[in-house]
């Protein structure tokens, strides 16, 4: 066992170790563990990110409920330490059908037992990873001017993201650090939320002609993407744009790249970007574009102004569009610019918006 | 009448009045007999102080149903009977105010005649009253045009009770059951209303019916009162002006009216414009509209309510227990109110759940103790039930209709004048002062029955906590001690405080053969407990702050008092064996007690 994992393993065991004095000395066992919603995330000025504040919450054996989240935490270390004593690893899926044979901490559905890991990594300050917990949602692809260097399990290989690939591109590894970035001739990174977008990018060259390295976020970003995302920006000092549809789900989801989730903030100081910048669909877009729009629905409105009390999107640009969005009631997709031709996302909305950024 | 008015037979009466008298269909006819003669038998009975016991058979006889009802009440003496059984309009109540099952003398000869004009059969009627030696039969007819009896036979028998009757009419008619409106439902509901009365039905096909007595107290017989000015009609004024003993209008007030006195006699006819000194028998319609008028424009005292005779709220729910099992039940008898002259009360029954597994609420509607089985649908009793918001109370309930719950409402409206809507008497007229009245009553019982339900709901919480805390918090002391490889960890404690019980420990140990006993007691309750603890010991026994007794074997006795959230310990020292497996705690509830056992005296 490495050593990390050690400390790991030692970190899952005090959470059941505490548990047991509470108990034995006859206390109703109860857990504390910072509360998981945007009331409870606060900016960090050092790292610039949005991580947990002090709230926390309490699991309590007082409730059923309560007492059922500390059973089904009990039983997932005793499954993690097994695992990391044996070197086996399994994927968050298999946690979840592993819990199958465990009778009462049974776990409802898929969702129930992701947020049990989650906990445990807020719990510990360590990663499912040093867990041996994988994701199995496969990561984004790149293509774009950049040469990486992975560990596969058939040896390393070199791979440039732009000559070594085809047109779906480079698929970025579940584990992105374990991959390095050998050079590169980008001047930017432009992570793009639909797959039909991305593709348009490229089949117009737009990797090449700006020297722009494509990521495509396949709608809410794995984790993996956002630490790629991250890396580029912070080790290889690119810039970093995002471009989604004009509706609040694709604000949200640069808000995951940018700020952090809520989920997972936690983990905001690893896997978010700072300096990213949002491209669009703005709604002053849909209104400058005159782009073919739907009308909002009740959940579209609910959302937009859920994101005016998200402290994340605290800022006059958000406060500014989001508001505009309400009062022209409407939302449109990436897509809609072919309104004026195939070409004209990359020929003239995207170097307008990217010159507008500085970013070329 | 006079000359020139034909004079119609009782025969062409019937036929033109025979919604009015129950009998508009054939289903209804057979409902209707059964029903003269049942409720006939619970006065005669309710008026001599006598436990009804009541037998009815239906048969089939040729394409027609004979009837047989049976009693043990009173009797009626032979030379009554003709004119009871054999002459519309007999009644020695006619002129009486009071809460009764039927009041027009009508009923059980229209019967009578009911049976003689569908088959042509006479009636048979047996009776024996204490003071016969042999029960009389007479059979009769009702000669159509006098409106006389015709008798064809009579003779005696044995009858092998004290006293009593028995009546046989063949009708024809429709026999149904299996549902509300069927002779079945009738008996049923009666019972339920009559709970001191035994009831026997065999159906037609054999099957009999038994409708126990659920007490053994005879119901009051109600008083009769005399009117109240404000109470009667034209018509009744103007026959009790012709019938009267007294000689002068002034008298007449006085002595046939209640809350009529001396000034307020003078004061009435001030106003009708009347010396007091006419002769009551020859005043016309004109000079009783005077009268009518004057009492009209007249305050009086309300009517006296004591003639009112209700089921009661312990018997209601008895019978309402013994009918239909439910888990819960309740009855309110509301005191007497007055509308228009006539005094009223209302009585409200609830029973939920247990036997009963209805999805809708069985509404039983009775008037003077008779079931109304018809006409639901219009009448006050179930505009009331509809209209109170049963939500409230727990039930679910579409706006303005009758509750969907498993569960039964008996409503009982007594007077001296029930205000049916029409004529044939099966349901209750909207006089706001008995809807408010009944709304009351049915909120109250309402309220008690929300406060049953949210009880329930919090025992059944509790114990769904205890048996869920029961069961997760040893899975995770295993779980725990399995991943930490420890000893198993002790845990009747936490449970005991999660669920606020009142906790006892004992922990021996044990020296140089003696053993040295810990109880702790830790109260986990939101009260202060004043407990006694026990411990039975055989061998010799030192203990501090106890009290020891008995020889051979110890009790052992600590007196204590533990606040909440407080621990208390005590300890003695034994030579010998500890007999109870626990302690013994006298003082604290069973379910609020953990790790001892409650003292049992018994």
């Amino acid at each position: 066992m490495k050593e990390i994992e050690r400390r790991c393993l030692r970190a899952l065991i005090g959470i059941v170790q505490n548990i047991y004095d509470q108990m034995k000395a006859g206390q109703v066992p109860e857990l504390h563990i910072a509360t998981r919603t945007k009331y409870n995330i606060e900016f960090n000025e050092e790292s610039e990110v949005w991580v947990y504040g002090d709230r926390k919450s309490v699991r309590s054996a007082k409730t059923v409920k309560g007492a059922y989240r500390i059973l089904k935490m009990t039983y997932v270390i005793g499954f993690l330490k097994e695992q990391l004593n044996l070197n086996k690893s399994s994927t968050l899926r298999e946690l979840y059908y592993i819990s199958e044979g465990w009778g009462a901490a049974k776990f409802e559905e898929q969702p129930e037992s992701d947020r049990l890991v989650e906990d445990l990594e807020i719990l510990t300050n360590f990663q499912r990873e040093h867990f041996h917990i994988r994701p199995e949602e496969d990561g984004a692809t790149v293509i774009g001017p950049l040469r990486v260097r992975e560990e596969t399990r058939r040896g390393v290989r070199e791979i440039h993201c732009q000559d070594d690939v085809g047109e779906g591109g480079y698929q970025i590894p579940v584990n992105v650090d374990k991959i390095e970035f050998v050079d590169h001739d980008a001047k930017f990174v432009i992570a793009i939320e639909t797959g039909g977008m991305r593709d348009r990018l490229v089949e117009n060259g737009f990797d090449e002609k700006y020297d722009a390295i494509i990521v495509h976020l396949k709608g809410q970003p794995a984790r993996s993407t956002r630490r790629l995302l991250r890396r580029l920006n912070t080790e290889l000092n690119l810039p970093v744009v995002v471009f989604t549809d004009g509706d609040p789900w694709s604000y949200r989801i640069f808000a995951s790249v940018a700020y952090g989730s809520i989920k997972s903030a936690h983990l905001s100081e690893y896997l978010a970007t700072p300096a990213a910048q949002f491209v669009g669909i703005r709604p002053t877009d849909i209104v400058k574009y005159d782009l073919p729009a739907d009308k909002l629905t009740e959940e579209d409105i609910k959302a937009l102004n859920a994101i005016l009390t998200d402290p994340r999107f605290d800022s006059e640009f958000w406060k500014k569009e989001v508001n505009l969005q309400l009062e022209i009631n409407k939302k449109s997709e990436q897509q809609a610019l072919a309104k004026y031709g195939l070409d004209y996302v990359t020929d003239v909305y995207l170097p307008e918006r990217l010159s507008e950024l500085g970013v070329i | 009448m006079s000359g020139k008015h034909r004079e119609i037979s009782v025969a062409e009466f019937f036929e033109k009045n025979k919604h009015i008298l129950g009998y508009s269909n054939p289903a209804k006819a057979i409902i209707t007999v059964v029903k003269e003669a049942v409720d006939n038998a619970l006065d005669a009975c309710e008026e001599a102080g006598i436990l009804p016991d009541i037998f009815v058979r239906i048969s089939k006889v040729d394409d027609h149903f004979k009837i047989v009802v049976e009693d043990n009440g009173p009797g009626i003496p032979r030379e009554q009977i003709p004119k009871v059984f054999g002459k519309l309009l007999y009644g020695s109540r006619f002129h009486e105010i009071r809460q009764s099952r039927g009041q027009q003398g009508i009923g059980i000869s229209a019967a009578v005649l009911y049976a003689q004009l569908t088959t042509g059969k006479p009636a048979t009627v047996i009776s024996k009253t204490p003071d016969e030696d042999r029960a009389k039969k007479v059979v009769l007819y009702i000669n159509t045009k006098k409106n006389e009896p015709e008798i064809v036979e009579e003779g005696e028998e044995e009858w092998y009770l004290p006293s009593g009757t028995k009546i046989e009419l063949e009708v024809a008619g429709n026999y149904v059951r299996e549902r509300k409106q069927s002779v079945y439902e009738y008996l049923r509901e009666t019972s339920v209303i009559n709970p001191h009365a035994k009831i026997t039905f065999v159906e037609p096909d054999g099957t009999i019916n038994e409708f126990k007595r659920v007490t053994d107290d005879i119901p009051q017989p109600p008083k009769s009162i005399k009117p109240h000015p404000h109470g009667i009609e034209l018509g009744t004024l103007m026959s009790m002006l012709k019938s009267t003993r007294a000689t002068t209008l002034r008298r007449f007030l006085k002595e046939e009216f209640v809350r009529v006195g001396e000034k307020i006699a003078d004061d009435v006819l001030r106003k009708a414009g009347f010396s007091g000194d006419e002769t009551p028998q020859e005043m016309g319609r004109d000079d009783a509209a005077k009268l009518l008028n004057a009492f009209r424009q007249t305050d009086f005292l309300p009517p006296p309510t004591d003639c009112l005779s209700p089921i009661g709220e312990a018997m209601i729910a008895k019978s309402l227990m013994a009918e239909f099992q439910p888990e819960f039940v309740y009855a309110v008898t509301r005191k007497p109110k007055v509308y228009s002259g006539h005094p009223f009360l209302v009585e409200v029954g609830l029973a939920y759940g247990g036997e009963i597994k209805s999805e809708k609420v069985t509404l039983l509607r009775y008037a003077n103790k008779i079931p109304l089985l018809y006409q639901q649908g219009g009448c006050a009793l179930t505009k009331a039930v509809e209209s109170v918001n049963w939500k409230s109370y727990g039930m679910v309930q579409n706006r303005g209709e009758l509750p969907s719950a498993p569960a039964v409402i008996l409503i009982h409206l007594a007077s001296t004048n029930i205000p049916y809507t029409s004529e044939s008497k099966e349901s209750v007229a909207a006089i706001p002062e008995i809807i408010d009245e009944t709304r009351l009553a049915l909120q109250e019982v309402g309220r008690r029955l929300k406060e049953y339900l949210e009880r329930k709901s919090r025992q059944q919480k509790k114990k769904k906590k205890e048996e869920m805390i029961g069961k997760v918090l040893p899975l995770i002391a295993k779980k725990v001690c399995e991943i930490l490889e420890k000893e198993p960890l002790e845990i009747d404690r936490i449970v005991a405080r999660i669920m606020g019980y009142l906790h006892v420990e004992r922990i021996v140990e044990e020296r140089d053969g003696v053993k040295v006993v810990t109880i702790r007691v830790s109260n986990f309750t939101r009260s202060k407990k004043s407990i006694k603890l026990y411990e039975m010991c055989s061998g010799n026994v030192e203990a501090d702050g106890a009290k020891v007794s008995g020889s051979g074997y110890s009790t052992v006795t600590w007196s204590l008092e533990v606040k909440p959230d407080e621990e208390v310990e005590v300890s003695y020292r034994l030579k010998g064996r500890i007999i109870n497996k626990n302690p013994l705690v006298e003082g604290v509830e069973e379910d609020l007690l953990s790790g001892a056992e409650v003292m049992n005296f018994a």
